[in-house]
């Protein structure tokens, strides 16, 4: 099997001389194609910064990354983002308050160079369970789900072997939340997609990925498959802790 | 008994350009001395009911009601005047975000105090006591160092412990928490709920509990009253959640992912347009 992600102590830092701060500290992990792994942590744990650093919206890194047997320099190329997308937190802030669905994903298909764009908009969003008649909506017209499904259209575009998902259902309640989860997995089921997906909510993560990496002030502290942590066989303290947490709000 | 709260036929009304819009439609409930939860999806109008009881609904937002009384005051005829002692003095709100509803440009301890200090006729040094020992209530470990701090230097789960802190120093009889934990990270959410919930059953108040995350509000609930579309549609004793019979309920239930009992996929809501039109079940003790 190929490995679609790996990372080798990887720091990021913000900030030099004594202001500096390392917000991910020498994180290694690796990601077969067609996996999905997760990571969760609190805020500020740098599960976030390890997305951003992928993508390249973080310049002051070291160690090293590659993506599909490529490694990544200080710049990112369009074969990269031909392969990697992100799908934000809060799809209340990614989408232009004033574009519309058409034009949104209009650009990204003219920026990776598609032709036929009319025909694709409309498998785009028909992939992704909105009707054409979403077409021309801005999106104060759409809900917090139908946004966060256009947010994904617009990362599907490309056609992207790889997906980074940073906390794709935190902002949208639960019902809407199983609603987009679905569809992420029909997704990588039918595409064979990647996905890194960040989250601090175990419960979602426990359903969507295979493996998980536990982070703590900016350090991986432990690395455990989905079925070790049902059976709670987590042995660093705080990852115990989270998941004594979360399942406890389960009961 | 008397109850702490009584609301008959409640609704909260919007003018908009096509129309009015009814974002509460006619609900019924009381509130005893008890742990009251209530669930639904956003737009369901459970934000909106727990500031109606407040009366801070915005005009040209309008409450209408046959009865909405609290601790004996009736809210509908009451002034802006006496509405401002009975918030605060007798029932208190958390809002959902500390971000936004702490004042950004005043320390901690002093929001703290004016909190009390328009209430209770107490002078500065006894006003700093009282807060000093309820941020020690709140969990706060160095209160004296947190006392003189601004919002912006402290966390989201102290920030909300600060919060839940002003919002129980005037010793209300009733706290109606909106979303209190939303903003927060699953680790710090219990914490916060914890010392609420403590709190709550330290000094006998009774406590509505805003949320759309039926389990959460399952375990810190005496009773829940399940909202859709401005209307209750149920209402059952936290214990008995799984006799839940309407399929909204059981819906929110099966949507969330649980880590105990994994599935391929979760449940969807079908949403049938007959429960908006379903009359709303009376939550009246």
């Amino acid at each position: 099997m190929t490995l679609a992600i790996e990372i080798s102590d990887l720091t990021v830092w913000f900030g030099e001389g004594a202001a500096r701060s390392n917000a991910v500290r020498q994180v290694s992990l690796s990601i077969g194609e067609g996996e999905s792994f997760g990571l969760v942590g609190e805020s500020g744990s740098g599960k976030s910064t390890v997305l951003r650093a992928i993508t390249g919206l973080v310049p002051s890194w070291s160690g090293s990354m590659r993506i599909m047997n490529r490694p990544l320099g200080a710049k990112r190329d369009r074969t990269f983002y031909k392969q990697v997308q992100m799908v934000f937190q809060d799809p209340y802030a990614s989408l232009h308050p004033r574009m519309t669905v058409d034009a949104v994903l209009s650009e990204a298909l003219k920026l990776h160079g598609f032709g036929d764009i009319d025909n694709r908009i409309d498998r785009l969003l028909e992939d992704v369970g909105l009707g054409k008649g979403f077409r021309f909506r801005y999106p104060h017209q759409l809900s917090g789900g139908q946004r966060q499904r256009v947010a994904i259209a617009r990362a599907l575009a490309p056609e992207p072997r790889i997906l980074l998902l940073d906390e794709p259902t935190s902002a949208l309640d639960v019902s809407v939340q199983a609603e987009i989860l679905n569809l992420l997995t029909d997704l990588r089921a039918e595409r064979g997609l990647t996905y890194l997906m960040v989250s601090h909510d175990l419960g979602v993560v426990g359903h969507m990925c295979g493996q998980v990496a536990v982070m703590q002030t900016g350090e991986m502290v432990e690395l455990l498959g989905v079925e070790d942590m049902r059976a709670m066989k987590a042995t660093h303290p705080y990852t115990k802790h989270l998941l004594d947490s979360s399942l406890r709000s389960v009961r | 008994m008397s109850n702490l709260i009584d609301v008959e036929n409640l609704w909260v009304k919007f003018p908009t350009r096509n129309g009015i819009f009814d974002a509460v439609r006619g609900i019924s409930f009381s509130l005893g001395k008890e742990r009251l939860g209530i669930v639904g999806e956003s737009g369901s109008g459970k934000s909106m009911t727990g500031r109606a009881i407040l009366k801070l609904i915005r005009p040209p937002g309008r409450i209408e009601a046959d009865r909405l009384t609290m601790t004996g005051t009736d809210v509908l005829t009451a002034s802006e005047k006496e509405m401002r002692k009975l918030r605060g003095h007798h029932a208190s709100m958390i809002m959902q975000d500390p971000k936004f509803s702490l004042n950004p440009v005043m320390t901690v301890g002093r929001q703290i105090t004016e909190a009390l200090r328009t209430h209770e006729k107490v002078n500065m040094a006894q006003a700093r006591a009282r807060a000093l020992e309820m941020l020690d209530a709140v969990a706060i470990r160095d209160p004296e160092r947190v006392f003189d701090l601004y919002p912006h230097e402290v966390s989201g789960g102290m920030g909300q412990r600060i919060m839940i802190a002003m919002m129980l120093i005037p010793d209300p009889e009733i706290l109606i928490a909106d979303e209190p934990t939303s903003a927060l990270d699953v680790s710090v959410q219990l914490q916060v709920l914890e010392i609420m919930d403590k709190l709550v059953a330290e000094r006998g108040m009774g406590l509505i509990f805003i949320s759309h995350d039926l389990n959460l509000v399952s375990n810190f609930c005496d009773r829940i009253v399940i909202m859709y579309a401005g209307r209750i549609v149920e209402v059952c004793q936290a214990g008995k959640l799984h006799e839940a019979r309407h399929p909204y309920t059981i819906g929110l239930l099966n949507s969330v992912p649980n880590l105990g009992s994994p599935r391929e996929r979760l449940d969807v809501l079908r949403r049938d347009p007959a429960w908006r039109e379903a009359p709303s079940v009376s939550a009246l003790l």
